[in-house]
C-alpha cells in the first residue's frame, strides 16, 4: 500500500521536466529550513522562560500540557486572535510592512548555511558576504516600525538600534574577515571543511579574540539583553514596538528569536566548525562500535552548538543588567573594533609564519 | 528567454522605483524607493553573474548608507512648500543634467549599434569561477596603489567630518571616569568636629 504510494509520487516526479523538478526539491528544501526555524523559535521562547525561572528560583511555565510544553502555541494563538490596532496618525503601509521586513532578512539568510555536509539550500561562492548583507538589512524593520508609530517613544527607540546596530555591523564584518583569512573561502561550506578534524582545529583557538567580538556584537545586533536598549521597558516603554499588538507584534517576537537562532548558528558555523564532530580526528572512537558516531559529523552537531549559544543568551538575559548608551557606543567603537584591526594583523603574521589554520601554506 | 524577460521585469521595478524617489511627497517614502532601486541593481548584476559587487552594493548601500540617511530624514523636519519654491528656481540646471545624461546614453547605444564596444551579452562564467577570487588578486596586484591612494583620500574624509564637528561647546558636562573611579572618600566628605549646639 505504502510502497504503491510511493511509487505513484516519484512517477508522477520523474515524469516532470527537470526545472521543475529542480523547483520541487528547491522548494521542500525551503520549507523544511523554515519549519524547523520556525518551531526552534517557539520552543526557544519557553526554554528561555524555563531557564531565567530557575535561575531566578522560579518554577516558569507549567501549566499548558505536559511541563508546559504547549506554551508557545497557546502564546502564538492568543497573538493570532487579537485585534492588529494600527494608529491612526501612522503611515499605515510603512507600519504594516515594518514586521515583514524585519522577519524576511532573518529566514533569507538560511539560504547558504550548510546543516550538512550537503544540505544547503543554496551552495553560493559569496556566502559569507551574503549573510553579513542580509543581516545589515534587517535593520530596516526596526527604523520604519519607529517611524511609521508616530510616536515619540518609538522613534526613541529606533534611533537607539539604528545607531547601535551600525555600529556593531563594522565589528561583525571585520571579525569574519579573520574567518574567511583563515579558511581561505567565502563559501560557509568551505569554511566548516577548514576546521574539520577535531575541536583542535576550530577557528575558536587561533581566532579567539574575534570570537569574543563576534559573539558580542551578535548580542547587540539582535538588540538583546544586556543591549536590549532599544526596548528599553524602563525608560522609553517598548522602544520602536510600542503601539503594535497582535499578529504584527508576534512577527516582531518571530524575528527577534530567528535572528537569535541565526546568530547563535553562524557563530557555531565560523568559531565551532559547524556540523563537524568536536571529535573528527579520534579515530580510535572508530573501534568502539557503539561510540563511531561520535566522530561522525552532522546536523546533531550544529543543533547542538547552536543550543549551546542559545542558552548563553538566556544566561546574559538573567544575569547582566543594561548597557547605559553611551557606554554601549564606547564598546563598539573603541574596543571591538581596534581589538579586530590587531586581530587581523597578528593573523597576518601567524599566516606569515605558517602557524595554526596556516600550516598547511607553504605546501 | 527566461533571462531576458527576469531582466525586463527587474529593470522595469527599478525604473518604478527611481521614479518613485523623484515624484513621492514624504522624503522617507523617497528613501525606501531608493532603496528598492539599490536592490534591483544588485539583482541585475547578479543577473551578469557579477555576485561580488551585487552583494556589496546591498552590504554597503543598502546596509549601511542607506540605513544614515534614513536617519537623517527622519530627524530632519522637511518643509514640502519651501522645496517646492526651490524646484522652480532650480529647474534650469536640472534639466541641463537631464539633457547631458540623455545625450550621453544616446552617445552609447549608437555606439553600440555601430559596433563600436561589444556588441552582445558576456560570455558565461567557467565552472568553478569566483568573482570574489578575480576581483582581489587585480585589486591587490595590479591596481595596489590606485587602492590605497582611495583607502587614504577616505580616511581623509572620515578625519575632516570628525574634525568639522568637534567642537567645544562651553558648559558641558562630561563624565570622566577615571577621574570617578579613583575618587577617596576624602576627597568628597568632610568630617567636621563640632560641639552640640544645646545641653542636654
Amino acid at each position: 500500500m505504502f510502497e504503491s504510494a510511493l511509487n505513484w509520487v516519484m512517477g508522477v516526479f520523474y515524469s516532470l521536466p527537470e526545472w521543475l523538478q529542480y523547483l520541487t526539491i528547491t522548494t521542500w528544501k525551503i520549507l523544511f529550513v523554515v519549519i524547523a526555524v520556525i518551531l526552534i523559535v517557539a520552543f526557544s521562547t519557553y526554554f528561555e522562560r524555563k531557564v531565567i525561572g530557575s535561575m531566578q528560583s522560579r518554577v516558569g511555565p507549567n501549566r499548558v500540557g505536559p511541563l508546559g510544553l504547549g506554551q508557545p502555541f497557546a502564546d502564538v494563538i492568543k497573538l493570532l486572535i487579537k485585534e492588529v490596532i494600527v494608529p491612526s496618525q501612522s503611515s499605515k503601509f510603512l507600519f504594516v510592512i515594518a514586521p515583514l521586513l524585519s522577519l524576511t532578512p532573518a529566514l533569507a539568510a538560511w539560504a547558504v548555511i550548510p546543516l550538512n555536509d550537503w544540505y544547503v539550500i543554496a551552495d553560493i561562492n559569496a556566502g559569507l558576504l551574503y549573510v553579513l548583507a542580509l543581516t545589515s538589512v534587517g535593520v530596516y524593520g526596526v527604523i520604519l516600525a519607529g517611524w511609521a508609530t508616530n510616536s515619540k517613544y518609538a522613534l526613541l527607540g529606533a534611533m537607539r538600534s539604528a545607531a547601535q546596530i551600525v555600529a556593531y555591523e563594522i565589528a561583525m564584518g571585520f571579525a569574519l574577515v579573520g574567518v574567511l583569512m583563515a579558511s581561505g573561502s567565502l563559501n560557509l561550506g568551505d569554511i566548516v571543511r577548514a576546521q574539520d578534524g577535531g575541536f583542535s582545529q576550530w577557528f575558536l583557538i587561533p581566532l579567539f579574540p574575534l570570537f569574543i567580538v563576534y559573539w558580542i556584537s551578535g548580542v547587540a545586533e539582535t538588540n538583546r539583553a544586556p543591549f536590549d536598549v532599544a526596548e528599553g521597558e524602563s525608560e522609553i516603554v517598548a522602544g520602536f514596538h510600542v503601539e503594535y499588538s497582535g499578529v504584527a507584534f508576534a512577527l516582531f517576537f518571530l524575528a527577534e528569536y530567528a535572528n537569535m537562532v541565526l546568530i547563535s548558528t553562524l557563530t557555531a558555523i565560523f568559531f565551532l566548525g559547524g556540523w563537524a564532530s568536536p571529535f573528527g580526528g579520534w579515530t580510535f572512537l572508530n573501534d568502539i562500535s557503539w561510540l563511531s558516531w561520535l566522530t561522525a559529523g552532522g546536523l546533531h552537531w550544529l543543533f547542538l552548538k547552536m543550543c549551546l549559544f542559545m542558552y548563553t543568551f538566556f544566561w546574559f538575559r538573567a544575569t547582566f543588567p543594561r548597557y547605559r548608551y553611551d557606554q554601549i557606543m564606547r564598546l563598539g567603537w573603541k574596543v571591538f573594533i581596534p581589538v579586530t584591526i590587531i586581530w587581523i594583523a597578528v593573523e597576518g603574521v601567524m599566516a606569515w609564519f605558517q602557524v595554526g589554520p596556516w600550516s598547511g601554506l607553504g605546501a | 528567454m527566461l533571462h531576458s524577460i527576469l531582466f525586463y521585469m527587474f529593470a522595469f521595478i527599478m525604473l518604478g522605483a527611481a521614479a518613485g524617489v523623484v515624484f513621492s511627497r514624504n522624503p522617507v517614502h523617497s528613501v525606501m524607493f531608493l532603496v528598492l532601486t539599490f536592490f534591483q541593481s544588485a539583482i541585475l548584476w547578479l543577473m551578469v553573474e557579477a555576485e561580488f559587487l551585487a552583494i556589496v552594493l546591498v552590504l554597503v548601500y543598502v546596509g549601511a548608507v542607506m540605513v544614515l540617511f534614513l536617519f537623517v530624514v527622519m530627524m530632519l523636519e522637511v518643509n514640502i512648500e519651501a522645496a517646492k519654491r526651490g524646484l522652480t528656481r532650480y529647474a534650469p540646471f536640472a534639466i541641463g543634467v537631464a539633457l547631458l545624461m540623455a545625450v550621453e546614453l544616446i552617445q552609447l547605444i549608437w555606439l553600440r549599434g555601430h559596433g563600436g564596444s561589444s556588441a552582445g551579452g558576456f560570455a558565461p562564467t567557467p565552472e568553478g569561477y569566483s568573482n570574489t577570487k578575480a576581483l582581489g588578486s587585480v585589486l591587490y596586484t595590479e591596481h595596489v596603489y590606485a587602492f590605497e591612494i582611495a583607502a587614504v583620500i577616505l580616511l581623509l574624509a572620515i578625519v575632516a567630518a570628525i574634525t568639522l564637528t568637534m567642537r567645544k561647546r562651553p558648559g558641558l558636562k562630561v563624565q570622566n571616569i577615571a577621574a570617578q573611579v579613583a575618587v577617596r572618600a576624602k576627597d568628597r566628605v568632610r568630617i567636621v568636629k563640632m560641639d552640640a549646639e544645646k545641653k542636654q
